[in-house]
């Protein structure tokens, strides 16, 4: 990987989704889980993915690199071209050169997505076996990128089963796998909401720090706006399988334009605004608010 | 997992006294003895009866009998004029003497015990071989014309009677005569190369081997089917895809090696059926094992055989099942035993 | 809740074939004097090892066809068609004397040969009784010592089980202790010694139910560390704690709370051990520690299947036993699998 073919066309951004359908069967009924959405990213730039569970969000984040089951349980629709190539056209052993390489995967929950019989050092070396075959010494790369995630001690780590880690730590070992090739995209699936409220904020800054020194692209799938500001470039509100809300993350928080966005913002607690309750989600109220927007148009 | 070992062998121990005195128990409940046999004979007078059997102990009440055998099997036994030091320690067991065969009991079992253990080995092992990848093609091809059938052949397979299975064998060894009926090996194997003696002993081993093994591919191939599943699911199989993984290396590395974990556990249990079915196919089939000698022993009322026979099938079921933890533990590495 | 049970077991092809087997099987234990043309003891010996016999249809009346014995050539003795003789069967004929269920008298049988010649559907033995008689009387073991066998250590299991998980403590050690010396055996070993220590000359009735009493004395464990589970998760459950709390008894507890609770399970884990004490008699019988001569079961009757003459010869229908068996416990093997799949879907107490 030359930085030539990394600049090839540098007008074309990184990723671009276009009308994306995704349905799931499951006993003879169809479900719509992603119902046309289109957006891009460019080269660097950090998207994030907001919506509550069911929105749609992980199935997106998920059927980039065609990691969705096949066929007679789900089929999607639509492009996703990523540097200009059409995913979705790809031949299964075409799509594997993409995931890992180009497209890393952080996902929730650290504990279930590592193989609990293979150590996190053989977990990690698999991908670079794969995609990195000029790498000779194995070891001592795997041991280079569990430092860079900020393992400590990682000559001794490296060999742990993952239960032998803690929470943070399997995570950190998770976001290794993902990098360990450096890839142009990294998309992560709700990376901290699984773990304890200290260790989400040092994990959200190991990926800022990571987006700036591998000069990735990060696609953050979240269902809390919290994590967005201050992260994020842009952002996407997805609801019910459509993109709700899209624009500059200052924009966004600055003024929310949908009805669903301003809801989920006021869930958010602040510092120094007394309440004696938190705001739970009206639907019933959104949904007469979409309804009467609809006819004044 | 030294503890582990240490501990399990531990529990042999009262395990097998309890064993050991049931059976002393049971079979002193039976009527008649070894002895009641020659009654019959016109020539046998009473006195030399009475004598045979103040011989072997058989007027004495079952438990002293029993104490009396067990002073005899603790195979220790020390000599402090033996040249080295562990030379001074006999560790020859002796479970006392046949009268049916009229020999030592333990001379019998160091007989028949190796086929016993070979014929379970193999026939796990034929298991093995093909139940694990039929479970695991009809996990993946689930629903599939394949996995059905191989469902319905399970389904069957676990229902055949394992003498029923052993009797269609031998009458397809007598109509083909492609295998021999019955015995360990020929009559001239002592003149054989070892190279012959090998092959000899595995015509012998094959159609027993089949016949054990079958009700033991159709469990495992159930087993490993029904984990695979449950592991294809995982979060970890979406892991390994993310990373570019191909599909054969996702199915047969990540989930494989999770998948197996139940079924070595379940292979301890197995054993103990495994057991049972040789001593069936070792009668009907006319195998040399330890399964036909208690079966003989029993009929025969010959009590320190049926002892010893019963005694070596619970040593080899929990030797089987330790062996089995041993195995989990070494694959996976979440289980301590501590 | 069995009700229940029941109906989705009807609505599952798979369950719905095997009831309809299981059920034909037990009707045909419960009418097996009708059904069957020869008594089990009817034996005849000049028409030993005989093959099933033809038939013919003449003047409108299904004939039994005749054999004759020839000597044939190189030691070939056989039996021989006598063309166009035979002895013409009649429905639903007077025949020998029997009782229906054991107690009305009766003497009609589904069929009825008239005259010298034998019917042999599946054949004869080595005494030349009938085969296909012999197996329908068969079935009356086959299908019974599975009922009665775990409904003994159904009880047992579920009072030591229930005992055990309930109170916990040196009962609940005592009892998992001596499961696992009875699991300790080898199954086949452990009813091996329990057989040595009885006599051989029993009446078949005393036999039938010394070989239960020992499948059940084996068989208990398993029930019983099933119950103790699913007594400890029981046990510490709101409306448990609440009967406790309101001094009710314990014997009343185990008997009002736990019980309609586990009962389901408690069926499926019966129907999945049923064919244990099927094939536990079969093999019994086969190797001769079992039924005896002249009362039938159907591992007596493959045990005749051992004379090598059968081998020679290829007497095929000597196996016949063994097929029916094998249906029977495919059938029960099916049946609690099936039981499994809507009682206990996730496998929580009942593993494969």
């Amino acid at each position: 990987m030359t930085d030539q073919t990394r600049d090839r066309s540098p007008t074309a951004p990184l990723l671009e989704v276009r009308d994306l359908t995704i349905d799931f069967q499951s006993h003879g009924r169809s479900q719509r889980a992603v119902d046309g959405i289109s957006f891009s990213m460019a080269e660097g730039e950090t998207l994030a993915v907001v919506g509550e569970s069911g929105s749609g969000k992980s199935v997106t984040a998920l059927s980039l690199a065609r990691l969705l089951p096949g066929p007679p349980e789900c089929s999607i629709s639509g492009q996703i071209l990523f540097r200009g190539t059409d995913l979705l056209a790809c031949k299964p052993h075409e799509i594997r050169r993409y995931r890992g390489k180009e497209i890393g995967y952080v996902f929730q929950e650290p504990s279930t997505s590592l193989n609990p019989v293979f150590t996190v050092g053989y977990q990690i070396a698999e991908a670079i076996r794969l995609h990195r075959p000029e790498v000779t010494d194995v070891r001592a790369e795997i041991i280079r990128v569990l430092d860079l995630v900020g393992i400590r001690n990682p000559e001794l780590r490296w060999n742990d089963y993952p239960h032998q880690l803690s929470g943070g730590m399997q995570q950190r070992a998770m976001i290794a796998m993902a990098v360990a090739c450096q890839p142009r995209l990294m998309v992560a699936d709700e990376p901290t909401t699984a773990l304890d409220v200290t260790i989400q904020a040092q994990i959200i800054e190991l990926l800022r720090d990571l987006r700036t020194r591998l000069g990735m692209s990060v696609m953050l799938i979240t269902h809390n706006f919290g994590v967005v500001s201050g992260f994020a470039d842009k952002v996407i509100v997805m609801f019910r399988g459509r993109i709700v809300e899209a624009g500059s993350v200052e924009e966004v928080l600055a003024a929310p334009r949908h009805p669903y966005t301003r809801a989920l913002l006021a869930c958010i607690p602040r510092i120094g605004q007394k309440r004696r309750r938190l705001a739970t989600i009206d639907y019933a109220a959104i949904e007469r608010e979409l309804r009467e927007g609809e006819g004044g148009a | 997992m030294k503890t582990l070992i240490a501990k399990r062998l531990l529990i042999l121990i009262p395990m097998l006294l309890a064993v050991s005195l049931m059976v002393s128990l049971l079979m002193s409940l039976a009527p008649g003895d070894p002895v009641t046999q020659f009654e019959m004979m016109p020539d046998v007078d009473e006195d030399y009866l009475q004598r045979l059997r103040e011989d072997f102990g058989l007027d004495k009440p079952w438990y002293v009998q029993y104490f009396h055998w067990l002073g005899q099997v603790v195979p220790f036994s020390y000599d402090p004029q033996a040249a080295s030091f562990f030379q001074r320690f006999d560790f020859t067991p002796n479970f006392g003497f046949s009268y049916h065969y009229r020999t030592e009991v333990w001379d019998l079992i160091v007989q028949r015990l190796p086929a016993t253990i070979l014929l379970s080995l193999t026939s796990l092992l034929l298991a093995w071989l093909i139940a694990i990848p039929l479970g695991v093609l009809a996990a993946i091809y689930k629903d599939s014309v394949f996995d059905r059938i191989s469902q319905m052949l399970a389904y069957a397979a676990l229902s055949i009677p394992e003498f029923f299975l052993a009797l269609l064998a031998l009458v397809f060894a007598a109509w083909t005569g492609w295998f021999p009926i019955g015995g360990f090996t020929s009559t001239e194997y002592d003149f054989l190369s070892p190279w012959g003696k090998f092959l000899d002993i595995a015509h012998h081993l094959l159609l027993p081997t089949i016949v054990l093994g079958i009700g033991g591919v159709a469990g495992i191939m159930r087993i490993m089917r029904a984990n695979f599943l449950d592991n294809i699911r995982a979060e970890y199989v979406t892991t390994a895809r993310a990373k570019g993984l191909s599909e054969g290396v996702v199915m047969f590395r990540h989930v494989f090696r999770n998948a197996i974990n139940p079924l070595i556990t379940a292979a301890g249990f197995a054993f103990s059926s495994i057991l049972s079915g040789a001593l069936l196919v070792e009668i009907v089939m006319n195998y040399p094992g330890i399964g036909q000698l208690v079966y003989d022993a029993l009929l025969q009322q010959d009590a320190f055989v049926v002892q010893a026979a019963v005694l070596m099938s619970v040593i080899m079921l929990m030797l089987g099942n330790l062996l089995a933890d041993v195995a989990l533990s070494m694959n996976d590495p979440r289980i301590r035993y501590d | 809740m069995t009700d229940g049970i029941f109906r989705q077991l009807l609505r599952r092809p798979a369950g719905l074939t095997v009831l309809v087997v299981l059920g034909l099987f037990y009707l045909i234990a419960v009418f097996a004097d009708f059904l069957a043309p020869y008594s089990v003891t009817d034996q005849d010996l000049r028409s030993t090892f005989h093959p099933p016999t033809a038939l013919f249809i003449e003047d409108g009346r299904l004939h039994v066809q005749r054999y004759e014995m020839h000597d044939g050539e190189n030691d070939n003795a056989g039996y021989r068609k006598v063309p166009g003789e035979g002895s013409p069967i009649s429905f639903f004929a007077e025949g020998r004397d029997y009782r229906l269920l054991g107690l009305v008298p009766m003497n009609r049988h589904l069929f009825v040969v008239e005259g010298p010649d034998r019917l042999y559907l599946m054949g004869s033995d080595q005494v030349g009784r009938d085969i296909y008689s012999r197996l329908l009387h068969g079935t009356r073991i086959s299908l019974s010592i599975g009922l009665i066998g775990i409904a003994i250590s159904m009880c047992i299991g579920f009072i030591v089980g229930g005992l055990a998980g309930y109170f916990g403590g040196v009962l609940d050690n005592t009892a998992m202790r001596v499961t696992e010396f009875l699991m300790a055996i080898p199954g086949l070993y452990l009813l091996l010694a329990l057989r040595g220590a009885f006599a051989e000359d029993f009446t078949p009735t005393q036999m039938f139910f010394l070989i239960v009493f020992i499948l059940s004395f084996i068989g208990w464990s398993g029930t019983a560390r099933i119950i103790r589970g699913m007594t400890l998760s029981l046990r510490n459950r709101q409306f448990v704690l609440a009967a406790e709390v309101m001094g009710q008894s314990s014997w009343k507890i185990l008997w009002i709370h736990v019980l309609p609770n586990v009962f389901s399970y408690l069926i499926v884990a019966a129907t999945i051990s049923i064919p244990g004490y099927i094939l536990g008699e079969a093999a019994l019988s086969f190797l001769g520690l079992g039924i005896q001569d002249p009362s039938v079961s159907w591992g007596l009757m493959l045990s005749q299947a051992q004379n090598p003459q059968v081998f020679m010869e290829g007497y095929w229908w000597f196996l016949v036993p063994g097929l029916a068996i094998f249906v029977t416990v495919i059938s029960f093997n099916v049946l609690g699998d099936v039981l499994r799949d809507i009682v206990d879907p996730k496998q929580k107490f009942l593993r494969t």
